[in-house]
């Protein structure tokens, strides 16, 4: 099972790092990154693989919430489904 | 990413966070055959226990998927069996239904129940009457409990015994509720033509022809269709048609996404997409709003129906292929007053209830959440039903009537109904007398289109 985690807003040193500390506490194993910068907005996509997670998927969304809040981003998490079901036939 | 791209993945999330994308319901129908009893107490708390044990985890399989998806799914519904079945079996008075259903609603936790309703467009059998002489208290006592009747369908024609009689019954709907803003008569719909297995309210109920239980799910999302346009620019119409199409297709993925993983995790069979465009007064959440940005200097503008009639042709085109089963109303709404561009039109006179009527002509459900002046006659409302049941019956469509009698108030005044059911202003409407027509009764027969076989 896998999960789109996407970050949105001013760019930062360290937001890569804070990120990815909180998918290592939960044992979420990122598999790929992306970034980039759309006008003046950072953009980071991390797709991951939380088959082995140890918390429930909706703790994990209230924390990166919580983060996001904490940096001044917009952090989502959402399950690779969505994408899958609404880009690809 | 290797499998995903990055543009469609902000895509997505911008249609959600800026452009209002959301689930407009997921809808459990609940069959109630099974709970008819000749006491009507005992059959009571059958109904009551059916419901509050299929619906028990509704809300909450809701909040789950709402989260693992981020997409939020704004209402949780329930559809039961048409109460005139059950009042034919069990007799007594039928508002004990309807406080059943508000009791059982709040103790799931749903927004609305649907189904407080009659089927009456071949006339009337056992329970029909009780049933619809009842509607202005049940609503009145009720705040969850959703009405529909159908008074008309292509292959039996339209009762016209049941429109005069509804004509009456909005307007003691209205009356009775008018310290509420007259909420009663919003919660009521009077159909030709109604689908067994809407999920959107008020018309929601569960058909006899349905399983015992099953999953519906409505989806939204005009926010999301304007936006696509304006990006597109000056472009000729048959582009709009594309964008529309392709808009309305990745929506209505995401309406079975949600459908499959709700059926799945409540065990209990998916029935169908309803495709529908569904607005709400929300700033971005228009349909008006959509038909303006194909050109129009306000929606009601001569060249309103024309509009209308692409976007709803062609949301059904984008949306068909990406469901397992489609059903519902299926179409573009255009309920006054849960929609911010409509609610304007409406204000500044450029919409008017001839021009609603035209456009139900070519979309889904029909005059749908209009304000009317409180001393509209009641066979003036009649009259308006009668004029929309002959579009839905003449075209094989569904049409509906849900007109609110603002009691007490006039042309300029504004009904405040709050949450989605919106606001809006009392609308001009035809005084010139119905009277002599609505009185004669019988029926309606149905037309040619009705002999297929």
């Amino acid at each position: 099972m896998k999960a789109v985690i996407t970050v949105i807003g001013r760019d930062m040193v360290g937001i890569l790092a804070k990120v990815s500390t909180v998918c290592a506490q939960h044992d979420i194993n990122v598999i790929e990154v992306t970034q980039s910068v759309m006008q003046d907005l950072f953009a980071m996509i991390m797709l991951t693989d939380i088959s082995h997670m140890s918390v429930d998927f909706s703790t994990l969304v209230d924390q990166m919430e919580q983060l996001g809040k904490e940096l001044g981003l917009s952090i989502h998490v959402m399950h690779e489904d969505i994408f899958n079901s609404m880009h690809r036939i | 990413m290797a499998l995903l791209n990055v543009n469609d993945i902000l895509e997505t999330i911008t249609m959600i966070q800026d452009e209002n994308l959301d689930i407009r319901t997921i809808t459990m129908g609940i069959s109630l055959l099974d709970c008819c009893d000749s006491d009507i107490n005992r059959s009571c708390r059958r109904v009551y226990d059916k419901i509050t044990s299929r619906a028990r985890d509704l809300v909450k399989v809701g909040e789950e998927i709402e989260k693992r998806y981020g997409i939020p799914i704004i209402n949780k519904r329930i559809a039961v069996t048409p109460i005139a079945m059950l009042v034919a079996a069990s007799g007594g008075d039928p508002v004990e239904y309807a406080l059943t259903l508000e009791k059982a609603a709040q103790s799931v936790g749903v927004n609305f129940i649907g189904g407080y309703t009659a089927l009456v467009h071949k006339g009337f059998a056992a329970g029909d009457l009780e049933l619809i002489r009842s509607i202005p208290e049940a609503l009145s006592r009720t705040e969850h409990v959703c009405s529909s009747v159908n008074i008309g369908t292509t292959k039996s024609g339209i009762n016209m015994d049941a429109v005069r009689m509804m004509g009456g019954i909005v307007k003691q709907t209205s009356e009775l509720t008018a310290d509420r803003d007259c909420i009663g008569s919003a919660k009521l719909v009077v159909f030709c033509n109604a689908p067994e297995d809407n999920p959107f309210m008020a018309g929601a109920f569960h058909g006899p022809g349905e399983p015992d239980c099953v999953i519906n799910v409505g989806v939204s999302g005009p926010g999301v269709v304007r936006a696509a346009l304006a990006k597109a620019g000056d472009c000729s119409i048959d582009e709009v048609a594309d964008i529309v199409k392709k808009t309305a297709f990745k929506i209505t993925r995401m309406g079975q996404l949600v459908g499959d993983a709700a059926s799945k995790m409540l065990g209990v069979p998916f029935g169908i997409v309803d495709l529908s465009l569904a607005p709400t007064p929300a700033v971005g959440d228009s349909v008006a709003h959509i038909l303006e940005e194909m050109g129009l200097e306000t929606c009601g503008a001569h060249g309103t129906t024309a509009c209308l009639a692409l976007l709803n042709d062609a949301v059904k085109k984008g949306g068909v292929m990406a469901s397992s089963r489609v059903g519902g109303l299926s179409g573009a709404f255009i309920p006054v007053t849960e929609d911010a561009g409509m609610i304007h039109a409406a204000r500044v006179g450029a919409l008017s209830i001839e021009k609603l009527e035209a456009m139900t002509a070519v979309c889904s459900v029909g005059l749908d959440m209009i304000v009317i002046p409180g001393d509209t006659p009641a066979d003036v409302i009649s009259a308006i039903i009668a004029d929309e049941a002959a579009i839905g019956m003449v075209n094989s469509k569904t049409t509906a009537v849900r007109v609110i009698p603002a009691i007490g108030k006039q042309i300029g005044d504004e009904l405040e109904f709050g949450g989605l059911l919106g606001s809006g202003p009392v609308m001009k409407i035809n005084y010139h007398s119905p009277a002599r027509f609505i009185s004669r009764g019988g029926y309606i027969p149905a037309p040619m289109q009705s002999l297929k076989n």
